[in-house]
């Protein structure tokens, strides 16, 4: 009886697709995801049970530690608008260049009457030099931080023709009555919905 | 494989022989690595998207500040927030009944039992009322709203009552003396 033969067969598998492939998808995740800023306010935020996730795109978020404010507007164009209104309320002009600088800041905390100085220094100086000492909090309707969530709205309104999401991200260990102050700056201009960051927990029990 | 044709035409007039290498190079390593990376990317955008809790206040009226809402003392759990991580709730009106003090661990099986007890005798939904007294963290404000969102006792919009000049003086006594204010 004649063996059967069974012919060998080489197990190496063409992996060049696969390769490509993955590298393909493996660009598209790098360059989509967004680089996390550092936070110049060392935020640990509290966690919660809740499911709901922040947009990403119109939206102001108020970052509050050790008794300070800084205030961060999402989307370049918004940022430009706002900055430019601000100008105009405080009586400074920004040239263009320094609206560009602008609109790649990411968290900010620094009284209108420094910005411009701000804007002139790197990352690095920006930490260093101290100059970022929160954005005054006085919550009369001419304070800097109800003028600019009020400019950052309007903005938002005018260019994207949506409400702006305020939202607060406040470290855990920060008392409440310096959230309260906050709040009451947002209730002043009629904000009575906001949102508090978290950080994800388990799920409910 | 990804390999080259590195046959010279004719050997000829070829002098220099060189020796032929193949080019195959062993892929398996480098997908290994790209799909490990892919998955850290996958995971990493979608999970360090922060969570928003959503808060809504009641409208504040600069001019009269005495725009009150009028509760039912039968339906109202208040709580108030102290230091230390403690809390202070009593049912009803401040200084009719004593608040008893509690830690986070516990506030959740009160206000399950207050949801359920309100129920019982009066039909209606319970009504929380959040008051963050002097020395309270941001923490607990978020815990505590979240324990509210756990315990669906945010069925009617609890109420947030977080001017200091509110604080009752039945109620800053019975948190002085928990030892929380």
């Amino acid at each position: 009886m004649p063996r059967v033969k069974v012919p060998r067969k080489s197990t190496a598998i063409d992996m060049t697709a696969m390769c490509d492939v993955s590298f393909l998808l493996l660009t598209f995740f790098i360059l989509t995801a967004t680089a996390r800023q550092p936070d110049p306010l060392d935020i640990k935020t509290p966690s919660s049970t809740v499911q709901f996730k922040v947009p990403d795109k119109d939206l102001g978020i108020l970052s509050i530690g050790k008794g300070k404010v800084f205030f961060e507007i999402i989307g370049q164009d918004v940022k430009k608008l706002t900055l430019q209104k601000m100008g105009e309320k405080f009586g400074t002009t920004f040239s263009p260049d320094e609206l560009k600088r602008f609109a790649v800041v990411s968290a900010f905390g620094v009284p209108i009457q420094s910005m411009k100085q701000f804007l002139t220094m790197n990352g690095d100086q920006r930490e260093k030099s101290g100059i970022q000492t929160g954005i005054p909090t006085d919550s009369t309707t001419t304070g800097q931080l109800y003028q600019w969530i009020q400019q950052s709205r309007l903005a938002t309104a005018e260019l994207h023709n949506t409400d702006m999401r305020i939202t607060i991200k406040g470290n855990s260990e920060e008392e409440y009555e310096t959230v309260r102050k906050i709040v009451d700056v947002l209730q002043k201009q009629k904000v009575n919905k906001f949102s508090l960051i978290t950080s994800a927990e388990g799920a409910a029990k | 494989m990804a390999e080259l044709d590195t046959s010279s035409g004719g050997e000829k007039g070829g002098k220099v022989r060189s020796k032929k290498q193949s080019t195959k190079v062993d892929l398996t390593a480098m997908v290994d690595l790209a799909f490990l990376l892919i998955t850290f990317f996958m995971l990493t955008t979608s999970l360090s998207k922060p969570l928003a809790m959503d808060i809504a206040k009641p409208d504040k009226d600069e001019k009269n500040d005495d725009n009150k809402l009028e509760l039912r003392a039968s339906q109202t759990m208040t709580i108030l927030l102290g230091k230390n991580n403690k809390v202070a709730w009593y049912m009803g009106e401040a200084g009719k009944s004593t608040p008893t003090i509690e830690g986070f661990v516990d506030i959740r099986a009160s206000l399950l039992k207050n949801k359920e007890n309100v129920k019982k005798t009066t039909g209606k939904d319970i009504i929380v009322i959040i008051k963050p007294a002097k020395g309270s963290t941001y923490k607990n404000f978020v815990d505590i709203m979240d324990e509210l969102n756990i315990t669906k006792t945010n069925i009617s919009a609890p109420a947030i009552d977080d001017d200091p000049a509110h604080l009752q003086e039945g109620e800053i006594q019975a948190m002085k003396q928990g030892g929380i204010y």
